[in-house]
């Protein structure tokens, strides 16, 4: 998993049938220091995440590993908000 | 599987509800001779590794191997400490 700030949301109208009803975030990949990088990935968001949240992105097959995009064509998922990262000197 | 150093903890309370009892730990890929080889990324901890340690990882959907449940979103888990690495 990666660490990740959520920048921004997708809309798509037009899109495989699978998926529709999900929510889809702009993801840009952060540092321990919490700098914003220029990379970024479309994940499908499972935990309510809203603009400017730290979370946890899982890809590949394993973003498929969850109730709502199980069998679905998927390869990011949000699994998870970040509180706190505690990382001792 | 590949090698890296425990850097830190990661908490979480809003998570995928198949990950409510697992540890996740912030970890920096390493190469063979204990040099960083990229960016950190976070692991879920199945054999009880502490910041500061050698552990060994695994990838992709196989991460989900190790763990207690049917299906959990995990692409990467910690399933070693090493003690010692010898190369010849």
């Amino acid at each position: 998993m990666f660490l990740g700030k959520v920048i921004g949301t997708v809309w798509a109208t037009r899109k495989d049938e699978e998926l529709v009803g999900m929510k889809f975030q702009i993801v840009k990949h952060i540092g321990v220091d919490y700098k914003v990088k220029d990379t970024f990935v479309v994940a499908v968001d499972t935990v309510q995440a809203g603009v400017g949240d730290v979370v946890l992105v899982c890809s590949g097959s394993s973003a498929r590993q969850t109730s709502q995009t199980k069998n679905k064509p998927v390869d990011a998922v949000i699994m998870a908000v970040v509180d706190k990262l505690d990382i001792p000197d | 599987m590949y090698f890296a150093k425990v850097i830190g903890t990661v908490w979480a309370t809003r998570k995928d509800e198949n990950l409510r009892s697992f540890k996740l730990q912030f970890i920096q890929p390493l190469n063979a001779r204990r040099e960083k080889a990229g960016d950190p990324i976070v692991a879920v901890d199945t054999v009880g590794a502490g910041p500061g340690e050698t552990v060994m990882y695994i990838t992709a959907r196989e991460a989900t191997i190790p763990l207690p449940v049917e299906m959990a979103p995990v692409d990467a888990s910690i399933v070693g400490i090493v003690d010692r690495i010898d190369i010849a």
